[in-house]
């Protein structure tokens, strides 16, 4: 038991350690893909308990650059189908276990 | 009063002897049965007073009735009434006829100005593009996720921490033209260098296209990658224009390149900085026309450049020659061995290790030798190609080519193709290509212009 419990907490730091933002998919134009990527990983280590604080902070930050209206979710367990705008969608994850999905369609 | 009674009188006298005199409008003209009146009688005032009766209407009409079959009295007469009179609220009741405006000189006009007739015009922009996308995040998709970037990252570092073999005598296969690959990475580097080599040229030939090749300005070198073909990955400013590079075959990380100033770089693509790692100065023996080729081979450096003197770096040993060196190739087995083709037209046989002369010279072209090539498979066999119009085959043991070509036009280039060792290729100014293959004992040569 101490064994596995051992090897629960190396996986987890192990997790943490690697936790760089990893983009899984999408079809953003460069500088916009550097720009919301780094607003995900500010606002979800900002609100690292709270995912609908950190959906909010990025939904309205997005909803100002690059106008309305942005769709964003985080999660670490969910599945979705998401009509976007092309150009306009980023799915990435971080943190190790955190899954972030933005889009825009209005 | 008085003037006029006067006159009156007198023309009443004058009438009674004579005609109305007519002559002066002014006079007033007494009509033939007006009243002769006294004096007294024509100053008496009378007063009229004016009524709303009808002057003319009857006073005393008389009418007959059948019925009665007597006259009677008392009819009617016609008075003006009240709808005659002005202001009066008879006269603001609705008439029954019309009334006739100035029936002497009235007509009505109307007139409308044109107006635009109207239409309706509508658009609808199309729509944003939209697409759908779906996917899962679970804790194990992520997990996966991540284990695969960080076991691709380590790839990465791995494969350009390159295995360093220092052994002496093993042979180095030389990559001219970067066909021949060890791993993927290698052909792509190998690729962006073809890329960087146009690009460099271009950098060179566009001072060259403006006619004054003494005054080469600073160049570049440039690094593109296949991954991000649209911005250089790499960018070396220089102090002079490049002129050639080679990349070493293991070590890929390392570029030796050739500069028109006659010095030669080693740059370390790994290194942030933008120097050279090696730079050969004059202290160094540098060569002091422009270096047209370099071959990184293994560890060393061997440069040709025009002044004639083929120089092994970092060292620096020179080999003497008596002529301009154009083209240089080392043997694809035996690493000491290389030629080297002259602007004379010769080609000489040379080794690394005999630095003061030549193992064998051939006479080969009459004008400078634009390109001398090892067969990739056949160990005896080597091509050339110079501005005479001619290719030359040759087996090295031999003083005499085997084949010649005749292609019409100078042949500024010529190569080996990679999977036989029966076919080249060579380029001539003209622009065409032309794709030879040779078979080893008949003499049949099959001639086809591929491109232009």
């Amino acid at each position: 038991m101490a064994g596995t419990g051992e090897g629960k907490k190396e996986e987890a730091d192990y997790k943490r350690l690697n936790s760089f933002p990893l983009i899984r998919h999408t079809d953003m134009p460069e500088e916009m893909r550097v720009e919301t990527m780094e607003l995900c990983v500010t606002a979800c280590e900002k609100f690292a308990t709270n995912n609908e604080s950190a959906a909010k902070m990025i939904k309205e930050s997005m909803d100002k650059k690059f106008g309305s209206s942005w769709h964003v979710v985080i999660g670490e367990g969910f599945g979705f189908e998401v009509t976007h705008e092309v150009k306009n969608l980023l799915y990435m994850f971080f943190g190790g276990s955190l899954a972030v999905c933005v889009w825009k369609c209005s | 009063m008085n003037v006029t009674t006067n006159n009156a009188a007198a023309s009443v006298r004058k009438d009674e002897d004579e005609a109305v005199d007519i002559g002066d409008g002014k006079a007033l003209t007494v009509p033939p049965d007006q009243l002769e009146l006294t004096e007294a009688e024509l100053k008496e005032e009378i007063t009229r007073t004016l009524t709303a009766n009808n002057p003319h209407a009857p006073q005393n009409i008389v009418r007959y009735s059948f019925k009665a079959t007597s006259v009677e009295d008392g009819g009617e007469v016609e008075e003006a009434g009240d709808e005659d009179r002005p202001d009066s609220v008879a006269s603001k009741i609705d008439k029954k006829e019309p009334k006739i405006t100035n029936q002497f000189n009235f007509s009505e006009r109307a007139s409308q100005t044109l107006n635009n007739p109207l239409r309706e015009r509508s658009c609808q922009t199309e729509p944003p593009p939209r697409s759908t996308f779906s996917a899962t995040a679970n804790q194990w998709v992520i997990y996966d996720a991540y284990e695969k970037e960080l076991q691709k990252q380590e790839k990465n570092k791995e494969k350009q921490k390159a295995v360093p073999s220092k052994k002496d005598d093993e042979e180095s296969k030389k990559k001219i033209m970067p066909m021949e690959t060890q791993h993927n990475d290698l052909t792509k580097v190998a690729h962006a260098a073809k890329i960087l080599e146009r690009m460099v040229s271009q950098n060179i030939f566009d001072d060259i296209a403006q006619d004054d090749l003494t005054n080469q300005g600073r160049g570049m070198l440039i690094f593109y990658t296949l991954k991000n073909p649209s911005f250089p990955e790499y960018i070396y400013p220089t102090n002079s224009g490049v002129l050639c590079l080679d990349i070493h075959e293991q070590r890929s990380y390392l570029v030796a390149v050739g500069f028109y100033d006659g010095s030669v770089a080693v740059y370390n693509l790994k290194k942030k900085g933008q120097e050279a790692v090696y730079m050969s100065t004059a202290k160094t023996g540098k060569h002091t026309d422009p270096v047209w080729q370099n071959e990184l081979v293994f560890r060393d450096i061997i440069t040709l450049s025009l002044d004639s003197a083929v120089s092994e770096g970092p060292e620096g040993a020179q080999l003497a020659s008596i002529a301009c060196g154009t083209s240089l190739d080392f043997h694809k087995h035996i690493s000491y061995l290389f030629l080297v083709g002259t602007e004379e037209g010769k080609i000489h046989k040379c080794s690394k290790w005999y630095s003061s002369q030549f193992l064998e010279t051939y006479p080969a072209h009459s004008t400078a030798v634009d390109a001398v090539k090892w067969n990739h498979f056949h160990p005896k066999v080597f091509i050339s190609c110079s501005s005479d119009w001619t290719v030359k085959i040759w087996d090295h043991t031999i003083r005499t080519p085997i084949f010649t070509f005749d292609l019409k036009a100078a042949v500024s280039d010529v190569a080996w193709a990679p999977y036989s060792s029966t076919v080249f290729a060579a380029v001539t100014i003209d622009g065409t290509c032309q794709d030879s293959a040779t078979t080893g004992t008949i003499h049949t040569v099959m001639n086809s212009q591929i491109c232009k």
